[in-house]
């Protein structure tokens, strides 16, 4: 039996146990995210998909779809908050987005465009976060991390190894390797993993394959992430990476 | 640094080995262990918690990321010595800070950094409960109250000589009670056990019924009703349910829990088996905050006391009703107080809130039906079973049933706990307080409203001046921004992080009252304030995200001259000072001649510049 809601005003049809966000993305319409990703439990950190239902606050990928909601998605209030939570996101960290090598396939960056990002806004808070290259096969650059913990879900849950963790609290949140040296190196993770391709920024990057395409003819370069996401989504290929 | 020597590496070893045994290597008792391993071993260094991922058979990730989340766990060595000075807005009116630096200054130390020796630091950590007999500072997580210039300098004294914390004056680690007035709860006259025995008497179903005729809602601050919350757990279907008592009490100025605790623990426990009973539990925890660890063995000797007097445990009171109740130690989180975390906190984790719906009351503690309730709530449904819900109904307001416990501080002549029915108003409090010359009232800690002197006339009550017990008095010769500025710090301190609005915006916020404190400010930059409150409330995870601009908010609009005379220029204004960013070149080169500053700008000719000392 299938029940519907309202997105913005159009019906979206879902299956109960469905959450506003699978539903949604089932239907071909595009809410903003970042830490949720169709093959992962949600965890609800980013805050890119949160919606208005019945005049209140939820993030699209941990509420539940019900029968008549009312669902607010693309309202310029909606737009102006999720432009906010992107500079918050951009200025956390070191983002050199030029120089990035996920340039163009960036889930960030992307987002960010969608929303009509022109600025970071806020003073950048340049934290030190030192880049891991003692992995053969991969590069950690912790400087473009959001937290939004794709890495840690993936190894922990498909691959089986729990290679990553976040740390610290508040503001000193970082994501840190299963080792004592706290080195990439000194654990099991390989190349093959998915956590290797699950990450929506430029944090685990395969070495020597670095601008195999040119930036300008990449997934997010040539259409709005709102497209490629519906498409890919249409076409059952996985999201990032 | 301190490294061990083989024959001490054995005996780490060992001491791990017998502490992972007196927990039966349950992973999620990984709080415990790891605080109990840093009492044996002083710090968590990584060997430590590879060693005990291993024996857990759980990933050293999650080891790790447990150890690095709590403010009184460290990874790195902090000193034989780690004194913290409680940093609320409390301690700073009574001049906390300049007690730091000399101490400081003292022991030839940098506030937050290690000595070269190793042998102490010192460093802030945020409200100690203390707030009526401050300044007040942990001292290896032991608290000392009330101090003084003398004690400061007896104390470096005392470090440097290597006299072992145990070994230090005894008064100075005495904990007044300070109870100022007493009604209906704090003058119960019952004794231990009367109030379990009396809910045996009526059933569950009874017992239920009077707290429903009560309207008891939660003394935590939310406000829930107790008799829903009891029900939809007892209702609950799962293989066991708990209980459980938060005594994390963390908000800034509050202290009530800590005396119920301290002076009325039976009451406290009769509520906790009363709530069992109702639910259908037979283990109950008390979260205990990491800052009253100086309660832990009292209490704990209390709980043995009571099983040998058949008061807890099997059988209790020969009526076949079996509880118990352990104690946890929480670890330095403020973000813990939250029903969730505390949960994630208790089962060994980071405490970040869950996400919700499942609510506790359904998929708490390792997923079981579990009730949360406040110390206070506990205690009153302790007295609730004896007198019955209408005698109980008939104190208070309608909608606000029964008494409040006020923990009062800052600005008054008689700081210290005042019971007072709800309804009172602000003002009677002020008054029995001997407060004078007031010029702000804060009533629910950091997370809530301030009020001005127009609005003394309202009302403690659910329906008006809602509080979790907090009431910091601010007199007219205190600096409104200030006590802003120390709360935007507190949160940009205790957010756990897990949400990009509270994570970063808890951190914008402390940076633009840094900027305004360093009179670099426009306009503008209370404009984003404005804006990060907009975004903060509703678009957080938890309760901490969404209250925590509220009083900076509130002091804002309503001080809003204290934040005017800081504005620099009335147009943008940037954080960034071209001749502070040389203040490190000038402190390597040793050069601080005009040659060495940047002539145009205008701290060139302030001359020491307070915004040299920040980085």
């Amino acid at each position: 039996m299938t029940s519907s809601f309202l997105l913005d005003g159009e019906e979206v049809p879902f299956t109960p146990g469905q959450t506003v966000m699978q539903a949604a993305s089932a239907a071909g319409k595009y809410i903003p995210h970042l830490c949720w990703h169709p093959d992962f439990a949600a965890h609800g950190s980013c805050k890119l998909c949160t919606v208005k239902i019945g005049g209140g606050f939820a993030t699209a990928c941990t509420t539940r779809a019900a029968a008549g909601q009312d669902v607010e998605n693309g309202t310029e209030e909606l737009t102006a908050k999720r432009r906010t939570l992107l500079q918050l996101l951009f200025v956390e960290g070191n983002h050199f987005c030029p120089s990035c090598e996920k340039s163009g396939s960036c889930v960030l960056q992307a987002s960010a465009y969608e929303v009509g990002m022109l600025s970071p806004h806020f003073d950048h808070f340049y934290p030190d976060r030192a880049v891991d290259a003692s992995h053969p096969d991969v590069l950690l650059d912790f400087n473009r991390c959001i937290m939004c913990e794709l890495c840690v879900r993936a190894s922990r849950e498909v691959d089986g190894k729990n290679v990553f963790a976040l740390s610290g609290r508040g503001a000193k949140s970082h994501l840190i390797v299963n080792s004592e040296s706290g080195r990439l190196a000194d654990t099991d993770f390989a190349a093959t993993d998915r956590a290797a391709e699950v990450c929506p920024v430029g944090v685990i990057l395969r070495k020597r394959v670095g601008f195999a395409v040119p930036i300008g003819q990449r997934d997010y370069d040539a259409r709005p992430i709102s497209q490629r996401v519906v498409e890919k989504l249409a076409d059952g290929e996985q999201e990032a990476g | 640094m301190w490294t061990p020597s083989r024959q001490e590496e054995g005996v780490a070893v060992t001491n791990i080995e017998s502490i992972l045994e007196r927990h039966a290597y349950e992973a999620h008792r990984l709080v415990q262990i790891l605080r109990e391993t840093q009492d044996a071993l002083g710090w968590l260094a990584p060997e430590t918690l590879t060693c005990i991922a291993h024996r857990l058979q759980i990933p050293r990730v999650q080891v790790e990321s447990t150890a690095n989340f709590y403010s009184f766990f460290h990874i790195r060595p902090l000193g034989e010595y780690r004194i913290l000075f409680s940093d609320n807005i409390t301690d700073r009116m009574l001049g906390n800070q300049a007690l730091m630096q000399a101490l400081c200054e003292k022991l030839w130390l940098e506030p937050g950094r290690v000595a070269e020796d190793g042998l102490v630091s010192v460093d802030t950590t945020s409200c100690t409960g203390m707030c009526d007999q401050g300044p007040a500072l942990l001292a290896n997580y032991r608290a000392i109250t009330r101090l003084t210039p003398a004690r400061i300098d007896e104390m470096a004294h005392l470090i440097r000589r290597r006299v072992p914390v145990g070994d230090w004056p005894p008064e100075w680690f005495h904990v007044e009670d300070n109870i100022r007035r007493r009604d209906v709860l704090l003058d119960h006259g019952l004794a231990p056990g009367e109030a379990l025995a009396a809910a045996l008497d009526r059933g569950p179903t009874g017992l239920l019924g009077e707290i429903e005729r009560s309207a008891l809602r939660g003394r935590g601050g939310a406000g829930f009703g107790s008799d829903i919350k009891w029900r939809s757990c007892r209702d609950a279907w799962g293989d066991a349910h708990y209980v459980i008592c938060n005594a994390d009490e963390g908000e800034p100025g509050t202290f009530k829990d800590r005396v119920l605790l301290s002076s009325d623990f039976d009451m406290v426990v009769d509520g906790m088996c009363i709530a069992g009973f109702a639910i259908g539990a037979s283990k109950g925890f008390i979260y205990l905050r990491g800052e009253y660890r100086y309660l832990l063995d009292r209490l704990e000797t209390r709980l043995a006391q009571r099983r040998e007097a058949g008061l807890l445990g099997r059988d209790i009171l020969g009526r076949g009703f079996t509880f118990d109740i352990e104690i946890h130690l929480g670890a330095g989180a403020y973000i813990c107080g939250e029903e969730s975390a505390l949960i994630e906190s208790l089962e060994g984790k980071p405490g970040k809130p869950r996400i919700r719906p499942p609510f506790p009351v359904t998929h708490g503690y390792l997923g079981q039906p579990t009730t949360v309730n406040n110390v206070e709530t506990l205690a009153l449904a302790a007295l609730i079973a004896v007198r019955g819900g209408e005698w109980f109904r008939a104190i208070g307001t309608p909608a606000s049933t029964g008494t409040k416990l006020l923990s009062v501080s800052g600005d008054v002549a008689r700081p210290g706990i005042y019971e007072f029915p709800f309804g009172v108003s602000v003002a009677e409090v002020l008054e029995a307080a001997g407060a004078t010359d007031t010029q702000a009232v804060t009533t629910a800690g950091a997370a809530g409203s301030c009020l001005a002197v127009s609005e003394f006339g309202r009302r403690i009550a659910f329906e008006d001046v809602p509080t979790g017990g907090s009431i910091m008095v601010f007199d007219q010769s205190r600096d409104m921004f200030e006590a802003a500025r120390n709360f935007a710090h507190f949160f940009a301190h205790e957010s756990c992080g897990f949400c990009t609005p509270c994570r970063v915006g808890t951190a914008v916020n402390a940076r633009l009252m840094d900027k305004l404190a360093l009179d670099r400010s426009s306009p503008y930059d209370l404009d984003e304030m404005e804006r990060m409150h907009h975004l903060m409330q509703g678009a957080s995870h938890c309760g901490l995200g969404n209250t925590a601009t509220i009083a900076l908010r509130d002091i804002l609009a309503k001080f809003r001259p204290a934040f005017d005379r800081r504005l620099h220029s009335p147009d943008y204004e940037p954080g960034f000072d071209l001749d502070a960013a040389l203040s490190q070149a000038r402190r390597m080169t040793g050069r601080d001649d005009a040659g060495a500053h940047l002539t145009d700008n205008r701290s060139a000719h302030a001359g020491g510049h307070p915004s040299e000392a920040k980085p």
